[in-house]
């Protein structure tokens, strides 16, 4: 296998939380070495001058939606992965609502294929908790793990037979799975297209109050009290929902949380005029929970950052905001978008990759997601500067449903490495 | 004396002055249509489509008339029965409609914001007859000027606004109208209606119903809209008419000269007293009905003349 220098690289090092001026040699799919010159005397290795630009440990993302199997004309493996490899997404964990969902070792069996067939990245499925998403009996979680599943989850699903929910988490607690939840009140969730406030109630759309978050996620925690499971929220959104994450965190209950892209970046104004390309669940929230949310993410309470990519075609978007689908894609414009927070001062750069690929690998228990010697070779370069104006018809994923079109942003991929191979090159 | 709207699809976007000329001619269609000969030709040539997604004869029917009194070409569909039940999207209706050259598109529409998404696909006006929870303009309008004819004016009134107001289109048009002329707004109703949220819009709000409208220059009365509610927003519709139905003996609260209004249909003995509705010194309820077609009329005249100021577009 051949070897690839990156030279004149700034490497970022979530772990030790520095930025500095280096390069990297890659060799068997691994980080070989890491020099602290940006042009070391290396022989037998293909060199790539990153002109300073910055490199960084390849982004995991939590929650990808792919349309396979059922909803191929939405998004496939092929195009999620070039979606991904374009956006610096070295590793996919693919989400089970798909419409025929991801719950027996079969289907389960089946997008591995498909993802290893099709997908220039890293894909780790996820799998249903129960069967049919329907919250009725678990799935099998033994079989499950065995075919590669990593964590198992029921998505925007919520669970709300607690006795149901309990031993779905008393099983998987005894194989040591990960479960992951949408908190959530399904009472107050029900029907609703924005969060209540006075925008929602202004363009007279049926409305969430942002404690229906924290009421699901006190819920869980009481159950993960009882039954010690490993757990993650999918996404914390509101400042309500926060100390509830602290005091579980605090009492050793063994849970993480995320959130997403557009939670971090985007508020409930932005739906304006109906913009149904901006209707996302949990639905956009107040500025003052984004900046919370913001703020949990910087000091470490928030763990993770995912694109909860989800891709809808135009026929799903083109309907009254009530009616329309909800989820916008995200595998290509994550990077780009979160690097607002970056030039803004809101969020430095190792922060911003330890949510976007040191966290994540953590909580997976993979080896990747960081920038140092042995570690495997899944990699971004980016030029954090570059400006452009986001055109939605450009992007790799089948669906174009992103509520960035037309944004003026700054930051591009230059190229992806998964095993040290590139699998991205930008033009 | 301006007017620069190509649609009319709320009150949120209009300017006092706006609304000030749109009331100005609606008043000399009030007396025209009091006239034997009550025909205009201001809409004479153009083709005016009532899309109703939501049945209501009421708004229908004003449109209509209006639409005719000026001379327009009038028809009136009923989306219920017709592509819809056949799964046609409403922007391929949108589309259908569109390539049959209409000039005015009068929609109604049981979703927030349904009629905005279809205006931006078609060429021609289009007014807002009501769409889910967020806006009736034509509705405010006529409100407007019932009581601008009834007070003499329309700045500086106590204005209180009784019952469903979270439910309420036409609470939100309302509101937003009569902040822009500058009254005082005081909303009355039990918490579950009148959600606290609302304050955020710089009106009062108020669960005892006699200090609402204590002063009060116009009592305006909503309907309780027993078709929107999920369940369980209030007790018992007794409870509800004893705690916020309007009565002589609460109306006593309000200013001697206060008038009521209620956008129609009543529910008689649930938000209202019936012989309270039909006071003619009190309640201007029929003039209401009376000032929405002169209103329609008014909208429709200002948007044909602006569509009439725009070259003819060929694409369809």
């Amino acid at each position: 296998m051949t070897a690839t220098l990156i030279t004149h690289a700034r490497l970022i090092d979530p772990e030790a939380g520095t930025v500095r001026p280096g390069a990297a040699l890659l060799q068997g799919g691994r980080i070989a070495t890491l020099f602290d010159t940006p042009f070391p005397e290396v022989s037998d290795a293909a060199r790539l001058d990153a002109n300073n630009a910055f490199l960084a440990p390849g982004i995991i993302d939590i929650g990808v939606k792919v349309g396979e199997p059922g909803e191929r004309h939405k998004e496939s493996y092929k195009t999620a992965g070039l979606a991904a490899a374009a956006g610096g997404v070295t590793t996919m964990v693919t989400r089970p609502d798909t419409a025929q969902p991801i719950d027996t070792p079969e289907v389960l069996e089946f997008i591995k294929d498909r993802a290893r067939d099709d997908a220039p990245v890293n894909v780790l499925p996820m799998a249903a908790l129960t069967k049919g998403r329907a919250g009725r009996e678990m799935t099998e979680i033994g079989f499950l793990l065995d075919a590669g599943a990593v964590a198992f989850t029921d998505c925007d699903h919520v669970c709300t037979d607690t006795k149901v929910l309990i031993r779905a988490m008393t099983y998987a607690r005894s194989l040591g799975a990960l479960v992951m939840c949408h908190p959530q009140e399904p009472g107050l969730s029900h029907g609703a297209a924005a969060t209540s406030g006075k925008f929602a109630t202004l363009r007279g759309l049926p409305t969430v109050p942002p404690m229906a978050e924290r009421m699901g996620l006190d819920r869980d925690f009481a159950l993960v009290e009882m039954t010690g499971v490993r757990y993650h929220a999918d996404q914390l959104t509101t400042a309500r929902a926060l100390p509830a994450l602290e005091r579980a965190k605090h009492n050793g209950l063994d849970v993480t949380a995320g959130t997403s892209m557009h939670h971090l970046t985007l508020n409930d104004m932005d739906v304006a005029d109906y913009r149904t390309f901006f209707k996302v669940k949990p639905p956009l929230r107040s500025e003052d929970d984004r900046q919370a949310t913001v703020a949990a993410l910087r000091n470490g309470l928030i763990d993770i950052i995912g694109s909860f990519h989800t891709p809808q075609d135009e026929e799903s978007k083109r309907l009254p905001f009530e009616e329309a689908a909800s989820g916008a894609v995200g595998l290509e414009t994550m990077l780009p978008v979160l690097l607002r927070l970056y030039h803004s001062g809101e969020l430095d750069l190792p922060t911003l990759f330890r949510a976007l690929s040191l966290n994540p690998a953590k909580r997976l228990g993979l080896d990747a997601g960081r920038m140092s010697q042995g570690a495997p070779a899944d990699l971004v370069l980016f030029d954090a500067d570059k400006p452009f104006v986001l055109d939605r018809f450009k992007l790799h994923s089948k669906s174009k449903n992103t509520p960035f079109d037309s944004a003026r942003l700054q930051g591009k991929v230059i190229a992806t490495f998964v095993a040290g191979t590139p699998v991205y090159r930008s033009a | 004396m301006r007017f620069d709207q190509r649609h009319l699809l709320g009150i949120e976007p209009l300017r006092p002055d706006e609304i000030g000329t749109l009331l100005d001619l609606a008043d000399s269609y009030v007396t025209l249509s009091r006239r034997r000969e009550k025909r205009s030709s201001a809409l004479s040539g153009l083709t005016q489509i009532n899309m109703f997604f939501e049945n209501s004869t009421r708004t229908q029917s004003s449109f209509e008339i209006a639409g005719k009194r000026l001379g327009a070409d009038v028809m009136n569909m009923s989306m219920q029965a017709s592509s819809i039940k056949k799964g046609e999207t409403l922007i391929d209706t949108a589309l259908t409609l569109n390539a049959m050259h209409p000039d005015l598109l009068v929609v109604r529409h049981p979703h927030s914001g349904a009629v905005d998404l279809l205006a931006q696909k078609v060429n021609c006006a289009v007014i807002n007859a009501g769409d889910g929870r967020h806006e009736h303009p034509t509705q405010a309008l006529l409100d407007a000027l019932t009581i601008r004819r009834a007070k003499g004016r329309l700045h500086r009134l106590n204005i209180a606004i009784c019952g469903d107001i979270a439910h309420s289109r036409v609470a939100r048009s309302n509101i937003l109208l009569l902040q822009k002329m500058e009254n005082r707004i005081r909303l009355v109703g039990p918490t579950t209606l009148v959600p606290p949220v609302l304050k955020e819009f710089g009106v009062e709000i108020y669960e005892d119903m006699r200090e609402g409208l204590r002063d009060a220059d116009v009592v305006m009365m909503l309907r309780l809209q027993k078709e929107r509610m999920d369940g369980g927003f209030i007790p018992s519709e007794r409870e509800y008419y004893h705690r916020f139905g309007l009565d002589a003996e609460k109306l006593s609260f309000a200013r001697p000269d206060a008038i009521v209004m209620h956008p129609g249909p009543m529910n008689r003995g649930v938000e209202i007293d019936g012989t309270l509705a039909d006071d003619i010194n009190r309640s201007v309820i029929q003039e209401q009905v009376e000032m929405g077609v002169a209103v329609r009329m008014a909208a429709m005249d200002l948007l044909s003349r602006n569509l009439r100021a725009r070259p003819t577009e060929l694409s369809a």
